[in-house]
Formats: structure tokens, sequence, C-alpha cells
């Protein structure tokens, strides 16, 4: 600039690093506030990857959000080709030009018309960017592209100390920049536009991963601010461009003592008769058709019924279907929905890539607040990824919600034959549920048995019970195990009948062996009489014996006497 | 405001051809007081042709900058003949700048 304007003093104290918010999802968290304020900013990448987008959203959302005007400096395309590309992310481009929020300026640079002759500086390009920036009092500017400056003038020599005294202009005026720039071989920018605007430089990348695109965006350089340094997964819909955030993944996240009901009174009952806890993971894993998505359908309704929102996320059926499926179970999936408490959206696996999944899904947690999230199923998922990315994507999708509170539950279908243990090993450490649903197959029949792996943090019974589905809803009957195994369905109910007779018999045989016992006893019975009344014979006779022994003993004394009596009184009359 | 030089505007004996001329400076900084007497020089120099010139001065007039799609300064136009020829530089290199106009007429 050729007028006496003077750069602002430099104050010695030290400030923080100033951001300027972007408004864009996810940007302003991983950059820790936005892009650098009165600082220019390189977007790189290859093209369609969407820098321009990125500039223009920070340009338009600058205006509309935080009130601070904008300059567009478009090189490339002209003011009425980029209005109509963003018309369709709901900018209007041209309503805020009208309200001067924002100024559009096309710069036709033309390689072939123009001659060199003599030296020369981009003094023109200044005065049109100043007159600019005092029309709306702009804090922003966007350059899409500098490096057309590179194909119209073709002396480096007299660019590159413009391109210096342009960045040094604009910090001197406080105006926060974005450049976009396309990628180099091997280098960020073809033509090295990173020599001179070294603050922040963002890479954004645009790739074709099996069939699927898949958007990238990495901060290669922030100085002055600690930024997140991976990769992340970017998407540009309807709503403009969202960053997958990075949230907390440190595990740090609050935990709560409420429980909150599973939807079936008998599964709650399981669970120490409270059911599950609040933002805490649930995993219901079976085979085909074994009443998972009913489950799931189940703690919908529950949620709802509490008035909370609930948001059912499908990648198997549809709405309509999965709404009509339950009505035969007695669950209306239907009037929640039209109540604005169930939000049933569904779509292919094989649509996105995995990364995609995981931001739409986010998106829809941010729009719809729910309290309760249901992923039906997530193992449809692998067929648009591997296992290990899924893993990964599912880690992530539980920290968020793990922060906001929010119950999730994943269904899980699992291909009979294999062990259904072995089959969700690696997503159910991630759960602190687990309900697995098991086909038991004996006589001729295949009934469903349901059993609490395990629940973290609460008593929880280990019976297998059996699941059936009424027109009521979902009913759990304790299963009979014997030692026969697991029996249900008819064969329970047999079983059980023969239980009853068994155990029949055995009162009756018991009676009839106490029956026995009696006749026994009163036949002994008789038989002692019999023997007590010998005795009492004996007893007699034996007293009646001694009785008499002692009567003739006594009569013979008797007779002695009176034989000695008689003898004597001889005696003395012979002695006479 | 435009300048409009003094001089050099008289008519020739030759063909009569006239070449309108329009020059961006922004100031008074040394290139654009170096491009305007350059031009001059030139435009003297050939006596044969008609030569008429305008200053366009930027800084007065930064609108126009952008009416006009001009980035380097300076900037020479030929407006006439069509077609529209552009030239930038402060002109010292007297012979792109004849190239460039193609004032040079072809010899007989």
């Amino acid at each position: 600039m050729k007028t006496k304007k003077r750069a602002k003093p430099r104050t010695h104290q030290l400030t923080p690093l100033q951001k300027a918010p972007s408004g864009i999802q996810g940007l302003d968290e991983i950059t820790g506030g936005g892009l650098p304020r009165g600082r220019t900013t390189i977007v790189c990448g290859g093209p369609g990857c969407g820098k321009t987008m990125l500039g223009i959203e920070f340009l338009v959302r600058g205006a509309l959000q935080f009130d601070e005007p904008g300059v567009l400096m478009a090189f490339e395309e002209t003011p009425e080709d980029i209005a109509r590309n963003v018309a369709s992310l709901g900018f209007d481009i041209e309503d805020l030009a009208a309200r001067k929020m924002l100024f559009l300026d096309y710069v036709a640079v033309e390689s072939s018309e123009l001659q060199e002759a003599g030296e020369y500086d981009l003094e023109g390009l200044f005065l049109r960017l100043q007159s600019a920036i005092q029309a709306v009092g702009a804090k922003r500017v966007m350059f899409d592209t500098l490096e057309a400056l590179f194909s119209g003038f073709s002396n480096p020599g007299i660019l590159r100390p413009e391109f210096r005294r342009l960045f040094r202009w604009l910090k001197d005026q406080g105006l926060t920049a974005v450049v976009t720039a396309e990628s180099g071989e091997g280098t960020l920018t073809r033509h090295g536009l990173e020599e001179y605007v070294s603050d922040c430089v963002v890479l954004l990348d645009h790739r074709i991963h099996d069939h699927i695109s898949v958007r990238r965006m990495r901060i290669v350089k922030y100085r002055g601010t600690k930024h997140g340094a991976d990769e992340y997964p970017f998407l540009i819909d309807e709503r403009g461009m969202s960053v997958l955030p990075v949230t907390a993944l440190q595990l740090q996240h609050e935990v709560s003592d409420e429980r909150v009901s599973t939807g079936v009174p008998d599964l709650d009952e399981l669970l120490e008769g409270k059911g599950y806890y609040r933002g805490s993971t649930v995993l219901f894993s079976g085979t085909a058709g074994s009443g998972k998505t009913t489950l799931a359908a189940s703690f919908a309704e529950a949620t709802c019924q509490r008035g909370e929102r609930c948001l059912y996320i499908d990648f198997e059926e549809s709405p309509k279907q999965v709404a009509r499926n339950m009505r035969s179970v007695g669950i209306d999936l239907a009037q929640w929905s039209r109540k604005g408490l169930l939000f049933h959206d569904a779509w292919r696996p094989t649509q996105y890539g995995i990364e995609m999944h995981l931001l739409r899904i986010h998106k829809l947690i941010e729009q719809v607040k729910p309290k309760a999230v249901i992923l039906d199923p997530i193992t449809n998922l692998i067929n648009a990824s591997t296992e290990k990315e899924v893993y990964s994507m599912l880690l992530r999708l539980i920290d968020t919600m793990k922060s906001a509170g929010i119950t999730a539950v994943f269904v899980s279908l699992t291909r009979g034959g294999e062990s259904l243990e072995n089959a969700n090993a690696g997503i159910s450490s991630l759960t602190d549920t687990w309900i697995l649903l098991r086909d038991v197959e004996l006589d001729g029949e295949r009934n469903r048995v349901l059993c609490v792996l395990k629940s973290r943090g609460m008593e929880h019974s280990n019976q297998l019970r059996e699941f059936q589905l009424t027109s009521e809803g979902v009913r759990l009957i304790p299963a009979y195990i014997g030692s026969g195994g697991v029996l249900t369905g008819s064969s329970r109910v047999a079983q059980e009948a023969k239980e009853k007779a068994d155990a029949l018999l055995r009162r009756q045989e018991a009676q009839r062996r106490q029956r026995q016992f009696a006749r026994k006893r009163i036949a002994l019975e008789a038989q002692v009489e019999v023997l007590q009344a010998e005795l009492a014979e004996i007893e007699q006779e034996a007293r009646q014996s001694s009785v008499q022994e002692k009567e003739r003993d006594d009569e013979l004394l008797f007779d002695r006497q009176r034989m000695a009596e008689s003898r004597g009184s001889r005696e003395k009359a012979a002695d006479e | 405001m435009r300048l409009k030089a003094k001089g050099k505007a008289k008519v020739v004996k030759d063909s009569g051809k006239l070449i309108e001329l329009r020059l961006y400076v922004a100031g008074q900084t040394p290139k654009s007081l170096a491009a305007i007497s350059n031009l001059k020089k030139i435009c003297a120099d050939d006596a044969k042709t008609r030569y008429h010139i305008e200053v366009i001065d930027l800084v007065k007039n930064p609108a126009l900058a952008r009416d006009h799609q001009i980035v380097a300064i300076p900037t020479l136009v030929r407006r006439l003949p069509v077609p529209i020829r552009k030239i930038i530089g402060d002109l010292s290199d007297t012979e792109r700048v004849v190239v460039g106009l193609q004032i040079v007429q072809p010899k007989r």
C-alpha cells in the first residue's frame, strides 16, 4: 500500500493467539477456536476437495453468525458461479452482498493478452482489495485462488515480493485471511505459497475408497496452538461442511446412577428389577429372527413413554416396516413418531464410507438431542468396511454418547453356527450390558432363550429365560433346566407334565407304603399281645409253683415236727 | 479525474491512423511517473501516428480498477484500434511496447 498508514504498534505483553471462529461444525474444535485471527491460513488440496467451500463458509458464517463482514477476491470463478454453487447450501451470497456483509470482486487474470514491458507491481490488486474492505468494513478476506496470479504474470521475481507485501499488509490490517491453493506433487502447494504464509496450513483430501468417496482434513501446521494433528473425516452436505469432532476420547465422562426401564418388565426383573443404567451401552446379539429388533423397539417405546427423545437408526429395514412389525407385538411406534419423540431414520450401510456414517449419526444426535440412540444392526456396517474400522467408529460414537449421557443400544446379528460369544468378542467388550438371544432346538421345535451375559455394575440373574413374543409384547418365562439341559416350548410343557405325573406316582407309592406299615404294625401288635398273655400265664404258673413249693415245705416241716413230737413223747413215756 | 496528455495530438501527414491509449497509474510513484514519461516519448518518436492518451489515476478512483479489471500497475491499454491490447510495466522496454501496441508500420 502506498498510503501512509502506519501499522498498529505491537503490544509487548504476551497475549494468547486470537482465533476467528469458523462456525463450521467440528473445525473449531480441532483448531481450538477457529482460524488464527489477523493471520492468513492456506487451505490446500486437490481439485474438488472442498477448499473453496471451506473458504466461503468461513466468510459467510463470519458475516451471518459472528458479525464479521468479509471480502471474496475470486480469481477463477465469477461471483455468479460461486453464488450458484453455494446456494444449495442455503447461503444466499447475493443477499449478503446487498446487505453489505459481503463484497465480491472477480479478478480476471488472462495471461495471453498481457505483454510485459518493464517493471510493474500489483498495486491495482491492492487498491481493489482496499476499496472492497472499506466498502463493508470487512474483517475477513478470502482469495480463491491466489495462484491464478502465477499463470497471469510470468515474472516470479515480481510476484514473490508482492505476495510478501500482501500478507504483511493483511496482517498489519488485522484481517483474517483464507487463501486456497492447489496441492503440488510432494509439496503442499504447487507454487510454494506456504513459504509466505506459514501461520496455518490446512490440507484437504478427497479419495475414493472401495467405490465410496471419503473426505479428510488435516491441520498440517498451526503456529502457536496445540491442535489436533490427525486426519479428520468431514462431509459436505446441504448444511455446509461438518468435520468429525474429536471430543473426549479420554474416558472422563460423568456417570449416572439412574436406571431406565428396558421396556420389558420381565427383563427389568433380571436386572435388579430396575433396568439399564442411564448412559450405558447395551448390546443385543442373536441370530436372525431371534427378536432383537423387538427388544430394541420395546426400549424405544419405554424411552418415549418417559417423555424422552429416542433416535432409532436402521441399517436394514425401513421405519414403516419396523413399525408395522412391531404392531403385532403390541408396540405402537408410529404414535411416538407423530408426537415428535421418536426419530426413526434409515439408510443403507453401503451408501457411505464408515466415517460418513459416523458423521451422519453425529449430526443427527446434535440435531435431535436424544436420550437414547439405537443402531439396528451394527453388523451391517461391516459390509461397508472392515471390523477394525467399525470397532473404531463405535468406540468414538460410544464416547460421544457417554459424554452426553445418552443410553445406547446396539443390535448385532450373528450367524448361526458360530459361537455367539466369539462373534461379538470385540464389540461386546465395549458394552456395559450384553443380552444374548439364542435358539434352542429340541424335539422338532425351535424356541428362543434369552440370557443376560453381562451387566456391569449390577447384580443380574444368570438364568436362562424362554423368550416369547406375545401380542402384549415380550414375555420371559423361566425355562426348564433339568438333566436333559434346557427345555423350552412344548418340550418344557411335556417335561412339566411328566414331572407332575412322576410326583403323583411317588405320592401314591408313599401312601401305599404307609398303609403297608400300618397293617404290619397291627399284625405285630397282635402278636405282641399274644406273647404278653403267655408271659402272664407263665408268671402266674411260676408264682403258683413257688407257692405250692412253699406249702409243701411247710407241710414237710410240720410233719417232721409232729413226728418229732410224737417220738419225743414216747421216749418220755419210756423213761418213766 | 482524467488528465489529458498535453500536446502530441497533432495530426500528421500520413495514414491518419488513430491509436487510443489508456494508462492506469497509482499516484505519483516512480513506476507510474516513468510510465507516463516513457509513453510520451514513444508516442513522440512515432510522428506518423496520432495518439490519444488518457491517464487514469486509480488512487483517486479505485473503483475503476475493478470495473476495468486492472491488477498490475502500470497498465497500458490500447483501446483503438481493436482488438484491445494490454501491456503492463513502466514501459521502459520500448521495443516491447512498440511490438505490443503494434504501432510499427510494415516498411514498404
